[in-house]
């Protein structure tokens, strides 16, 4: 019943945003040169890394680019789900309106994270999973039940612990009220889940393992796609995805209670 | 002017913890070097470590120093409608803009400082003084890359009298300024093919000659100034063309 309503509200979230941005025509023919260039830009780099040496960090080029694929379509949920849904948060403290979403009779985190959608992400997901598809090719992948349930699940569970950060820092602004740009500064993070983990020196690699899990969002999955994986990883993943997913609830609930709304 | 830029100083003053996220969100050159380093990249370009480390910290510093964000500020001003009372008065809007960039600056100073002291905390070796001829052409060539890029995004903020939602162009344009720039990595790294285009176009011009001059690596001084106050001359009349016929365009609110 309760996931009946659920679903028929997000039906409606779906049709306004879509509404909305469809108004801007010519903004989705940008963005979709922006997606396709930024995709040549990055395997630009990436070859300019590889231009001389065989390997990088135990990876060769064809298996970079599979982080590469996977990066593409996690970047493209980031821009439809979590960066216009999440931003939004900042501003509905800012002005007050947060009172409004607290008072409906729905689910409030429910609310602000899935309310508004940007359509032209969907472009990066499709082209992060043509990424992927070609890679499968090139690199040999034998293609079987086992290994789709598995690099599903680890790319579900990273998509989940990326959410829980965007939520995070999002929902710390409603003690700090203006830190939207904290959010850019998680993005310049994530940016290095395009290259794997390891090519960087030793420090970084713990840093990017324990306080921005980068090894969970696009190392592992990648690994998965390989089949490199040891099963302890996944599982391991597995287990940090359900702890961040858990945590971000809580901490929203925990937040919440601080929320003093606009005129006290 | 000067009282533009005083009202904008205690203005961005106000947001001292913002402009530090900001700073913070600019290190992705410090990444970059780490993989350089890490995976022995940079033999095969003929630098060492140390200059390796020292283009990056400059890379950070002039792209600190030359990040622009008019077409945002102007997409919102002018969606809000707050263009209007703008016009009016007898200054140039973009002056307004240009004195808010400057006062940014002037603010995010001291953190990049911080972030550079830092860096040479854990990377002692690439310590550098470095002249004060060398530092006072960088800063003009940093400040003139500043300009090509606040000159580039007023003219797409202009477009702003034309679509409603220019700040997608800038996204676009964004991309091949993030990799061409040599934020990520040194311009001389590319391959040839690239290599043979590049510098006719102003993106080499943006991080990797004021780096590189900031640095000390060996570069074409009056070449890249050249080229640089060429694009200046370029952009500018462009500019100043695009805003006035966009100010015709305009109708206010309600009209």
């Amino acid at each position: 019943m309760k996931t009946k309503k659920y679903l028929k509200v997000y039906g409606k979230f779906l049709h306004t945003s879509l509404a909305s941005e469809l108004e801007y025509k010519t903004n989705i023919l940008i963005d979709l040169f922006t997606a396709i260039l930024s995709l040549i830009g990055s395997i630009f780099l990436l070859s300019i890394f590889f231009q001389n040496n065989g390997r990088i960090g135990g990876w060769e080029f064809e298996q970079a680019l599979i982080i590469q694929g996977i990066y593409t379509i996690l970047n493209g949920i980031t821009n439809t789900w979590f960066n216009p849904n999440l931003t939004e948060i900042v501003k509905h403290i800012r002005e007050g309106t947060l009172d409004f979403v607290l008072l409906k009779p729905i689910d409030s985190q429910f609310f602000i994270s899935l309310k508004k959608l940007t359509p032209s992400g969907f472009l990066e997901i499709i082209l992060g999973v043509f990424l992927l598809l070609y890679c499968i090719k090139i690199n040999q992948i034998n293609f079987n039940l086992s290994f789709l349930i598995l690099s599903l699940t680890t790319i579900i569970c990273s998509i989940c612990i990326l959410y829980s950060l965007w939520f995070f820092i999002s929902s710390t602004t409603i003690w700090f009220v203006k830190t939207w740009n904290a959010t850019e500064v998680l993005r310049s993070f994530l940016y290095i889940g395009r290259f794997p983990l390891n090519s960087f020196s030793f420090s970084l690699r713990i840093f990017f393992s324990i306080f921005i899990p980068i090894v969970f969002i696009t190392t592992i999955p990648s690994e998965v796609f390989l089949g490199l994986s040891q099963l302890w990883k996944i599982l391991l993943e597995v287990i940090v995805a359900m702890v961040f997913l858990f945590t971000s609830r809580k901490f929203w609930l925990f937040a919440l209670r601080f929320y003093s709304s606009a005129s006290s | 002017m000067f009282t533009l830029l005083k009202v904008q100083y205690s203005n961005m003053l106000e947001y001292r913890v913002e402009i530090a996220l900001w700073a913070i969100s600019g290190i992705i050159p410090f990444f970059m070097l780490n993989i350089w380093t890490h995976n022995n990249l940079n033999e095969s370009i003929n630098i060492s470590d140390i200059m390796l480390s020292r283009y990056f910290l400059c890379a950070f510093f002039v792209r600190q120093f030359s990040v622009v964000w008019v077409v945002f500020s102007f997409e919102e001003d002018s969606l809000m409608g707050k263009v209007s009372p703008y016009l009016i008065q007898p200054l140039n809007p973009f002056f307004r803009y240009f004195a808010q960039h400057l006062a940014e600056q002037i603010t995010r100073f001291p953190f990049a400082l911080l972030i550079a002291f830092f860096f040479f905390i854990f990377n002692q070796e690439s310590i550098w003084i470095p002249s004060l001829g060398t530092l006072l052409l960088s800063t003009i060539s940093t400040f003139l890359s500043f300009l090509i890029q606040f000159l580039i995004q007023s003219i797409i903020a202009c477009l702003c009298f034309w679509t409603e939602k220019a700040s997608s162009i800038e996204r676009l344009l964004f991309i091949p300024t993030l990799f061409l720039s040599g934020l990520l990595a040194p311009v001389v790294s590319f391959p040839e093919y690239v290599k043979s285009w590049i510098y006719f176009t102003p993106f080499p011009y943006l991080i990797d000659f004021p780096a590189n001059l900031l640095s000390g690596n060996a570069i074409n001084i009056s070449g890249g100034f050249s080229m640089q106050i060429l694009w200046v001359l370029l952009l500018f009349p462009l500019f100043r063309k695009i805003w006035s016929a966009g100010t015709k365009k305009y109708t206010a609110m309600g009209s």
